[in-house]
């Protein structure tokens, strides 16, 4: 399945595409990231249940050190 | 020493330091970590940005510092419109699970400074979203009348251009500020502008709740040093201000006694 994570294309085979499985695919299990696709915020409890779909926009934020 | 101050109070938070600490442009995590700890802040700002996938560019600022020992107060930098800022605030809080948000929304790329009317709106916003919201905004009293109106756990005016070191520019704007701002229980906080230690001992001075500031603790030749420093300078003035400064005369008055001079 085709997707856009963070801007650039990003692909995942897996039945269903969960959040869950993107967000291990990215190597980012158990990190402090919050995730949002096609600019909806899906929380951390719903990740496990929502199926992302083709050409999903998805963004995968974290901190970094600011002012 | 700690405990020489009243507690600053935002929202529903308390702090025993009045020196809130910006987390970026570091020389390395050692060094962050040490300016941090010397600091003695117990808020520290973060910014929100995407993870990179390719995995060399910045690392979480949690690999960094420990920041379980710190308050967080996610910033909204780089945002230039109120949905914006509302869209990262969000973004925020689910990365961090806490309440705490500064609103940035930045008009003028060269000087930094706030648009303060989306400020305005995007505060509205994220105070009925249940946010503690701090705005960042100009040394303009109007405009942190309303913020405190609306519900803001604090205002924080600039002092001058983020990262410009060139201190409390307008006292007087400052000054004001406090006083408009005085039995509201909304903290002031200057946010930005401060270059070294008297520039915070002023803003304090000046009566201001608390001071903000990265660049001239991360941009400092010694950096913990400076932390160190700053830490000194926010006590300092704080408690001059409550000791109650001497009126400025123009003409010397003797510390000496002037009875029993010898002959």
């Amino acid at each position: 399945m085709k997707l856009v994570v963070n801007g650039d294309a990003f692909e995942v085979e897996a039945d269903p595409v969960t959040v869950d499985v993107l967000v291990s695919r990215l190597g980012l299990e158990g990190q402090r990231v919050a995730v949002e696709v096609n600019r909806r915020i899906i929380r951390r409890a719903a990740w496990a249940e929502t199926a992302l779909a083709e050409g999903d926009a998805v963004e995968v934020v974290h901190f970094v050190g600011g002012g | 020493m700690d405990n020489v101050l009243d507690k600053l109070v935002i929202g529903r938070h308390e702090f025993g330091s009045r020196l809130l600490v910006g987390t970026g442009k570091y020389p390395s995590a050692v060094v962050a970590r040490a300016a941090l700890a010397a600091s003695g802040s117990e808020i520290v700002t973060v910014a929100v940005r995407r993870v990179n996938l390719d995995r060399n560019a910045e690392d979480s600022i949690w690999h960094q510092v420990d920041l379980s020992k710190f308050t967080l107060l996610p910033n909204t930098a780089g945002c230039s419109t109120r949905d914006e800022a509302v869209r990262t605030a969000m973004l925020a809080r689910e990365v961090g699970m806490g309440d705490l948000v500064k609103i940035e929304v930045i008009a003028d790329p060269k000087t930094l400074y706030p648009d303060n009317q989306a400020t305005i709106e995007a505060a509205k916003i994220l105070i009925e979203e249940g946010f503690t919201v701090l705005p960042y905004v100009t040394d303009d009293l109007v405009v942190c009348k309303k913020l405190g109106d609306l519900g803001c756990a604090a205002v924080m005016p600039l002092g001058a251009p983020i990262g410009s070191g060139l201190g409390i520019r307008n006292p007087v704007q400052i000054r004001l500020i406090v006083e408009a701002m005085a039995g509201s229980g909304v903290p002031v906080i200057v946010d930005a502008g401060v270059g070294t230690a008297s520039d915070a001992a002023r803003a304090m001075e000046l009566g201001c709740d608390a001071v903000l500031m990265n660049t001239a603790i991360a941009g400092a030749k010694d950096p913990v040093a400076m932390a160190h420093a700053m830490r000194h300078a926010v006590i300092a003035g704080r408690l001059a201000l409550s000791a109650g400064r001497i009126p400025m005369k123009l003409y010397a008055t003797a510390s000496s006694p002037l009875e029993g001079l010898i002959g």
